[in-house]
């Protein structure tokens, strides 16, 4: 039983790792949208504004879902 | 100090304020990760106040001024002046006998004042040599980003107006 439970224990945080890494490459992805996004609105072109701001709430809706699960599996992986 | 750490029994602010420094310092996954999202919550605000702006406030709207009497510079002359407000400076060319075109005289690169290039029939920026067509104000070549914002003129009589700029 320690055994299985020393695995849950590196399987959750291999997972949370890897959740903290996604989540980290969708905020630089949310950053550079962002940044595009201010720089063509001073430019005068506010077509892309609304496409822009629908995908940055997705990306923050991944964001939350991922958060979810680093709670979720943490919580798992430290029940006695 | 240990990577994982047991949860604590204290209350999160005695464990974030804690009189020891090591665990001061420490932050857990969750926390990182809370702290992450947040971020993220906050990027996206700030599309959203992009959008607010960019469909519910109104467009600014200009006044008329006189910038000069038709056929009072030669074709192919350029002439300063300054719309809307005083502080910007603007650059009015004559490129054909009917023809007048206007621009805001401060590059889009990092605001240094554009002259024209009668020789090179293009506006040039001294600073970072970025150069703009003198047809629609588009860059040529160079740093700048983005268009001249251009002075839309009217004819009154004799009178050429400056009445509104576009992609300011």
């Amino acid at each position: 039983m320690p055994n299985l439970e020393r695995y849950k224990q590196r399987y959750g945080l291999v997972a949370i790792d890897g959740a903290m890494a996604l989540i980290v490459i969708l905020l630089i992805v949310q950053i550079w949208l962002l940044s595009a996004t201010l720089e063509t609105f001073l430019a005068g072109h506010t077509g892309a504004v609304l496409p822009a701001t629908i995908f940055s709430g997705l990306v923050f809706l991944g964001c939350l879902v991922l958060d979810l699960f680093v709670t979720r599996v943490d919580q798992q992986s430290r029940k006695p | 100090m240990p990577l994982l750490r047991s949860p604590s029994k204290e209350p999160l602010w005695k464990d974030e304020l804690s009189v020891f420094t090591s665990d001061e310092r420490y932050v857990t996954r969750r926390q990182f990760t809370k702290f992450l999202t947040l971020a993220s919550l906050g990027m996206f605000a700030g599309n959203l106040w992009i959008l607010a702006k960019a469909y519910f406030v109104k467009a600014p709207s200009f006044p008329s001024a006189a910038v000069c009497e038709v056929g009072e510079i030669p074709v192919r002359g350029a002439k300063l002046f300054a719309y809307p407000t005083p502080r910007d400076h603007c650059i009015l060319i004559r490129t054909g006998e009917e023809e007048y075109v206007a621009y805001s005289q401060k590059c889009t690169h990092l605001s240094c004042a554009v002259y024209l290039s009668a020789k090179e029939d293009r506006l040039e920026c001294p600073c970072h040599k970025g150069f703009f067509s003198v047809r629609d104000g588009s860059v040529l070549q160079g740093p700048p980003p983005r268009s001249l914002p251009q002075i839309t003129l009217e004819r009154d009589g004799t009178r050429l107006l400056a009445v509104s700029v576009k992609g300011s």
